[in-house]
């Protein structure tokens, strides 16, 4: 009978002790589009699970479609993951009302909230409440190949305005060469402009007030100004032929073939157009320049507001305790400072720009360190419907199917719609 | 009813039909209620309602998702492009395919190689197909770029193009889907009796004469359950356009499929979206209902 006691109680003591220690951390996350992004996840994982015997953190990718689609009833089920990736914005605020996300205010030191910088943290709360941990951010800029520029004679320098840039276009296609590229088959890129005129012209304060229908919401003068500066750009007919059917990855391998001047992108431009060009070389180095996006006279916005994204991950209702303590590991001074080295993204822990190793994403990571603001892609904001809608304008503005004024009532019936 | 003996349960447990009944017909109705019954009754819920898809679905905004829906100018382009599909299916898909049928029914080796060439794409996936197709229609790297600069001509963006883009979907489709319609109608043409046909000829019938006065007319059962099939095929239409023009340019090139996909799930609208379904179901089982009452079932009777 002893022996069997014994047994038994040995069973149960190493059935606690397992259950106690064997825990496993679940992370939901969109595929890396460089191989080095799911190599750096891997190896912090190995580095947080050596140092923290039994615990298990496993990585999910889907791809950005399916991950979109799927997290909805995921989110729903029991089987959720304990963090997931983000873009923030509308989507997440959706998340946070929905009550499928875990309030981690209390478990963020200041301490560590000042490692961060605050556009960061900024993204991850809502209604005063922090959700999540952010990792990286992405910004926009006018990227230029300075053997076209010069070749037409151009000093993308100089250009400070909307206006100049326009007469820059105007250089450059009479000098025979296409002035933009740009990939219009997803709407996005196209997107792009039309967000950063928004952006200069009504400011992000303006944007934040717009979406809750203050002014006539999207559709106030100051958004029709915006369509209607873009409207003065593509008339110019300033892009690639075909670029309706042209994708972004196709886009940025154009631009990175030299087929034409300017390619208003996030600063992930820099390794995409090499690997996406026919070489295989892209742009050299020193020949890829970029600039802030142009100033628009009369406009509300700060001229130094950047745009574009800022990512990280949320952590789920019911997570284990562990997320937010792999979060905080994920995002320490030196897995930022090693993801800047692999020139993955921009980081967003301050004081690790400058293990950025390209002089180009180094100078975008520096202009977003000194915006004032940093205004997250509209679409992204705004949430699917009136995003789409806002990508959708931005679309038929180029193709000249709407006019300034039409396109920004389509964007607020989205909006009244929401 | 009244004509069944009382004790006709004893008679079908006795000859076992009960036991048939009891064992098989419930797996039958549960999968079919589970799978088909219910979801097609939760859309039609669901479109009542605002619904992003996170927590409970309490927004109901009535009949608005409809409303809206009549009134989007996108729709009514997806709804012509659907429509242009069917008559593009009935008016060039399947005459292209009876004639090809016609010149190749013969057993012989010639015929099957050729049968199998058309036959070929329809084996294809449709989303290899669709990237396949955007490959060619290129006009920076495919085929169409070096047809353009081995003539020396300015590029051609097919696909970038309003007028162009749809046509070049209605190709493909026509292209994928017309061995299918063949296979069938060669099926039909083999199975006429040689004695009709050799009949025909002893009474100096000329070809086109046995076509139309004898071939066709034995075969009409299959041309409409081709043209069944082509109606509903049309319909359902996503797995081409998505790869390739998404939709686009300028949201121009939908099927009503796809524009469900992009503006119900993708954008997850979901109570939108299940409105644009049921639109969607109603025109699916009428099309067909009608199509098999007016048209199949009106030759049976006679």
């Amino acid at each position: 009978m002893k022996p069997m006691l014994s047994c038994a109680a040995l069973a149960l003591v190493s059935l606690l002790a397992t259950s106690a220690f064997a825990e496993t951390v679940k992370i939901l996350s969109i595929e890396p589009n460089v191989t080095s992004g799911r190599e750096f996840y891997a190896d912090a994982a190995k580095a947080f699970e050596a140092a923290n015997p039994g615990v298990t953190i496993q990585f999910d990718y889907l791809d950005d479609t399916s991950f979109k689609s799927k997290l909805p009833t995921l989110l729903q089920s029991s089987t959720r993951p304990d963090a997931f990736y983000t873009w923030t914005g509308g989507v997440f605020h959706e998340q946070a009302d929905a009550g499928v996300l875990k309030d981690i205010s209390g478990e963020l030191d200041s301490e560590f909230k000042a490692t961060l910088a605050p556009i960061g943290l900024d993204a991850m709360t809502y209604k005063g409440k922090t959700y999540g941990v952010p990792m990286y951010a992405a910004s926009v800029t006018l990227w230029y190949n300075k053997d076209l520029t010069d070749k037409a004679g151009v000093d993308p320098a100089k250009i400070k305005t909307w206006d100049d840039f326009l007469s820059a276009v105007k250089v450059i296609k009479a000098a025979g060469i296409t002035p933009i590229i740009v990939g219009g088959k997803g709407k996005w890129p196209l997107a792009f402009y039309y967000g950063y005129l928004i952006t200069r012209i009504v400011g992000t304060d303006g944007i934040v007030a717009a979406n809750t229908g203050v002014g006539g919401g999207f559709a106030s003068d100051n958004f029709v100004r915006a369509g209607a500066e873009f409207k003065r750009l593509t008339d110019l007919q300033p892009f690639q032929s075909g670029f309706m059917d042209t994708d972004n990855n196709k886009a940025l391998g154009l631009f990175g073939d030299g087929k034409g001047a300017f390619e208003l992108m996030g600063n992930f431009i820099v390794g995409t157009q090499r690997k996406n060009s026919t070489s295989g070389q892209g742009i050299a180095p020193d020949k890829l320049g970029f600039i802030p996006f142009p100033a628009v006279a009369g406009g509300r916005g700060n001229a130094a507001d950047t745009f574009g994204g800022v990512n990280g991950w949320l952590v789920t209702k019911n997570a284990s305790p562990l997320t937010v303590k792999w979060l905080k590991f994920l995002v320490n001074k030196e897995n930022q400072e090693k993801s800047a080295s692999l020139g993955l993204w921009l980081p967003i822990v301050k004081g690790t720009q400058s293990a950025i190793p390209d002089p180009g994403i180094r100078g975008v990571a520096e202009l977003l360190t000194q915006a004032p603001h940093h205004q997250l892609y509209l679409d992204q904001a705004f949430g699917a419907s009136v995003g789409s809608a806002l990508n959708d304008a931005a679309a038929e503005l180029a193709t000249g199917d709407v006019d300034a004024k039409s396109a920004a009532a389509k964007v607020e019936d989205a909006r009244q719609l929401r | 009813m009244t004509q069944r003996p009382p004790h006709s349960i004893t008679r079908m447990w006795r000859d076992g039909k009960l036991t048939t009944i009891v064992l098989f017909l419930p797996p039958a109705v549960v999968l079919f209620t589970v799978f088909v019954i219910w979801p097609i009754l939760d859309a039609a819920h669901l479109s009542f309602f605002k619904w992003s898809g996170y927590g409970a679905v309490t927004n109901f905004v009535g009949v608005k998702n409809y409303s809206v829906l009549v009134a989007n100018p996108i729709f009514h382009q997806s709804l012509l492009n659907s429509i242009k599909l069917i008559l593009a299916s009935i008016f060039l898909q399947i005459p292209l395919a009876l004639a090809l049928a016609l010149l190749i029914y013969r057993k012989t080796s010639v015929n099957t190689a050729f049968r199998l060439i058309f036959f070929a794409p329809y084996i294809l996936a449709e989303i290899a197909t669709g990237l396949i197709w955007s490959f060619v229609f290129d006009g920076d790297y495919g085929i169409t770029a070096q047809a353009t600069a081995a003539l020396g001509t300015d590029p051609i963006y097919v696909l970038a193009d309003k007028h162009f883009a749809f046509l070049a979907i209605i190709t493909v489709i026509v292209w994928k889907y017309f061995g299918y319609h063949m296979m069938i109608f060669i099926a039909a043409l083999q199975a006429v009796s040689t004695d009709l046909l050799e009949a025909a000829e002893i009474d100096g019938a000329r070809t086109w004469q046995t076509i139309i006065y004898v071939k066709l007319p034995l075969i009409m059962h299959a041309v409409k359950l081709s043209i069944f099939f082509a109606i509903v095929g049309a319909l359902q239409v996503f797995d081409i356009i998505i790869p390739m023009t998404n939709g686009g340019p300028s949201n121009s090139t939908h099927s009503i499929v796809s524009y469900l996909y992009t503006f119900g799930l993708a954008q997850l609208n979901v109570g939108y979206g299940s409105a644009v379904g049921v639109v969607l179901f109603v025109l699916c089982i009428t099309s067909a209902f009608s199509y098999k009452r007016l048209v199949m079932d009106g030759r049976a009777r006679r």
